[in-house]
């Protein structure tokens, strides 16, 4: 209960306020961005530029001695823009594969990174207290600057990706094709790297790094399910990163001892299992429905079929057939109950006695519109 | 006696090799984000056997930690079975998924209890020695010593047991089902050992240090050698070598253990990404440089006999022809001349004249012939 009072004047307290904004923001562009990376099934990614950002930020530190977000967000962008371009490097010149790249520069820049906070731990005059924040994320930290900070870097990091919109189209689609127009695709993929590490980088301080992957695979692949276009899905890619970066922050705000990161990815994780449940088309639930409608139909087919092979077996119609019969000709498959009631409802078959159904005319010239011309040769 | 620091360096050792059996195959087999999608997630299964026992030693952690890890591909695969996203996003969006409810369990519920979740997330080998297992009344040296130990036989054995179905399922997965040899529980079988060889680890070196461990020495290898065997031995080689430089490191700096180790493996594959005998940068590179010089002598050959013996000889077989034929800047073509002339395919007749000798004509009509 007591979550429901600030949740009132949400609007009039400043510290939600704040970090609603902060976590819109950065789900917005994240979300969005992310969207690129998960067409061009280079998902993963996000979480090796996310984890090579923290020697980054404790780097920044070291050199500049300053904890402005501003530093240590540029000390963060330039490790994870190293890492990108090395996991790059090694695919491209050796033959070890992308998920081993990944692999090794995640793990070995995350190490860094703790060797250098252990470092920075031990020194005499400086106390680490502020830097881990950016491995699980803590919501409660951001300040209005840092809000505003993360709003004008996704904004730039957006404004980029509309500028190259028709080129991150092509290079995420048809790369060849891109480079065959005369496109320097290279120099594009470049730049949506970039924006790509830009926009997890602004999520760090909120998220942290080692779940600021969820927030660029999870908004993108829920999005997908709801619609075919690019623009749709980046428009809701983004939609569903802030929807789930406000209510994760908030709620982790409200509550003691909740973590802002994790609460943000478990209201991701929610929005993709709905997604995949329920959108039009493509969910889950919507793709069993038309398989039981399929089925029965199918079995509606083959019910009424079998019946008009016993009735010219027999050369009746009056000639009750049980439904052991039926049962057998099904294979074991079943069904044939449920559906031999379907087809008295239509009136094209009729019960004879206790289990003995036959076929009505109604019910042979349906058999025979279904199936012109096949008779009991064709079934032996 | 053996003292703390040794004891910890056998733990990062055994450790090491630990991972690095079963590392080769997730390398091998493009699985090698598995690693970091089962050990984030047994980090929920450790968790809720905690609740259960509410003894962190208890054997009962290591098993639901090892299910979990197993859920954690099934779910990967039942996600990826769906054909509504793909493999890469689905990993993506479970292991965050799982960690974060086990984050969430931890914090709220745990308190300070002796799970917190940096040790999780980062480890502390150094601590490792004073959590002692005693057998009869008798102090038999750190648990965490003897459970990779377990670890390390188990998946030794396993890959003695399984060397022939890990092989052919890894490297031709339809033939391996062909045959009969059910890649299916193969997999499965294999991804166990991956979760219980992290879980062991996890408890060791944190969650991000066993990406290191499997992932790191195993791809170090793969740029060293052709061979399975000789990729298994050196990738244990290059485990053990990171964990204890590593170790090494920590104690000269005075930094995180887990950290050091996992910053070793990387120089460890630097290295080998630089240096490694066939597959190196500085290999490629030298091999580059040596093909251009040898391509532009053959070339030359090549050009002097097509014109020598004929009328045009005079003016097509000179060292200034060759910027108009062949496009080489003067500097080039003088470099290449001297070279050729070095190898004993071209002499100078006079001037900037050249000619064939008679090994370079050899070497040309050699070159046109298989052409």
């Amino acid at each position: 209960m007591s979550a429901v009072v600030p949740l009132l004047d949400f609007l009039g307290d400043y510290t939600l306020r704040t970090v609603a904004l902060g976590a819109a923001a950065l789900g917005t562009v994240s979300g969005a961005l992310g969207s690129y990376a998960v067409l061009r099934k280079r998902s993963l990614l996000g979480d090796a530029i996310s984890h090579a950002a923290l020697p980054g930020i404790a780097l920044a530190f070291l050199l500049t001695g300053s904890k402005a977000t501003l530093v240590l967000l540029a000390g963060a962008a330039a490790a994870g823009w190293l890492g990108t371009l090395l996991v790059m490097r090694i695919v491209g010149t050796t033959r070890v594969k992308e998920d081993s790249a990944l692999g090794i520069v995640l793990s070995v820049f995350f190490g860094l990174g703790l060797v250098l906070l252990t470092h920075i731990q031990k020194l005499p005059d400086a106390s680490q207290a502020g830097l881990d924040r950016f491995l699980f994320g803590q919501a409660a930290t951001l300040l209005h600057r840092d809000v505003v900070m993360i709003a004008g870097l996704g904004a730039v990091a957006l404004l980029v990706a509309m500028l190259f919109w028709k080129e991150f189209k092509l290079l995420s689609f048809d790369p060849d094709f891109g480079a065959s127009l005369g496109f320097p695709m290279r120099a594009v993929d470049v730049v949506l790297t970039s924006v790509l590490v830009l926009s997890i980088v602004i999520g760090l301080q909120t998220v942290g790094v080692v779940l600021m992957s969820a927030m660029v695979v999870a908004p993108a692949a829920a999005a997908r399910q709801w619609t075919d276009r690019m623009g749709g899905m980046v428009a809701l890619a983004g939609a569903f990163g802030a929807l789930a970066g406000v209510s994760g922050s908030v709620l982790s705000s409200l509550t003691a001892r909740l973590p802002t990161g994790p609460t943000i990815v478990l209201c991701l994780t929610a929005v993709v299992l709905v997604s995949l449940a329920l959108a039009p088309n493509r969910g889950l639930v919507w793709e069993w429905v038309r398989d039981q409608r399929s089925r029965r139909a199918l079995q509606t087919d083959a019910v009424l079929s079998d019946l008009r092979a016993l009735a010219r077996q027999h050369d009746s119609l009056d000639h009750g057939h049980s439904i052991k019969v039926l049962e057998a000709m099904r294979f074991g498959r079943g069904g044939a109950r449920s559906t031999l009631e379907t087809l008295a409802e239509r009136g094209w078959a009729r019960r004879t006695g206790a289990d003995e159904w036959s076929i009505t005319p109604a019910g042979l010239a349906e058999a025979e519109r279904r199936a012109p011309g096949k008779d009991e040769e064709e079934r032996p | 006696m053996i003292l703390p620091e040794q004891e910890i360096q056998w733990i990062a050792a055994v450790t090491a090799a630990a991972c690095a059996l079963p590392g080769v195959f997730l390398v091998l087999r493009r699985m090698a984000l598995m690693s970091d999608a089962i050990s984030h997630a047994i980090l929920l299964g450790i968790v809720l056997a905690f609740f259960v026992t509410e003894n962190i030693a208890s054997p009962l952690l290591i098993l639901a930690a090892a299910a979990t890890g197993v859920l954690t591909v099934t779910l990967v695969e039942l996600l990826n079975g769906t054909r509504l996203v793909k493999e890469d996003a689905a990993i993506g969006i479970v292991f965050p998924a799982l960690f974060s409810i086990g984050v969430i369990l931890i914090s709220r519920f745990a308190g300070n209890v002796h799970l917190d979740v940096d040790a999780v997330l980062l480890g502390e080998l150094a601590f490792a020695p004073f959590n002692r297992l005693e057998l009869f009344g008798m102090d038999v040296g750190p648990r965490t010593l003897w459970v990779m130990v377990a670890v390390l036989l188990l998946n030794a054995a396993f890959l003695a047991a399984f060397y022939k179905e890990l092989k052919l399922t890894t490297f031709d997965a339809a033939l391996a089902g062909a045959l009969g040899f059910a890649p299916g529980l193969v997999h499965y079988g294999f991804m166990t050992l991956v979760s219980v060889t992290a879980v062991g680890a996890f408890d060791a070196v944190g969650s991000v240090l066993v990406v290191a461990l499997m992932i790191a020495p195993p791809a170090t290898a793969y740029l060293l050698t052709d061979r399975l065997p000789r990729m298994i031995g050196l990738s244990v080689a290059a485990g053990i070598g990171s964990a204890l430089a590593g170790y090494w490191m920590s104690y000269l700096f005075d930094v995180s253990i887990a950290g050091s180790m996992a910053t070793m493996t990387g120089v460890c594959f630097g290295l080998a990404f630089l240096f490694a005998p066939e597959r190196g940068a500085v290999a490629i590179a030298r091999r580059r440089h040596r093909q251009r010089w040898e391509f532009a002598q053959t070339m030359l050959t090549i050009h002097l006999l097509n014109h020598e013996a004929s009328p045009e000889a005079a003016t097509e077989n000179r060292e200034s022809h060759l910027h108009e034929h062949l496009r080489w800047e003067p500097v080039f073509a003088r470099q290449v001349v001297r070279r050729a002339q070095g190898a004993g395919l071209v002499a100078r007749a006079g001037g900037d004249r050249l000619a064939l000798t008679d090994r370079g004509r050899t070497v040309a009509r050699e070159v046109v012939a298989a052409a």
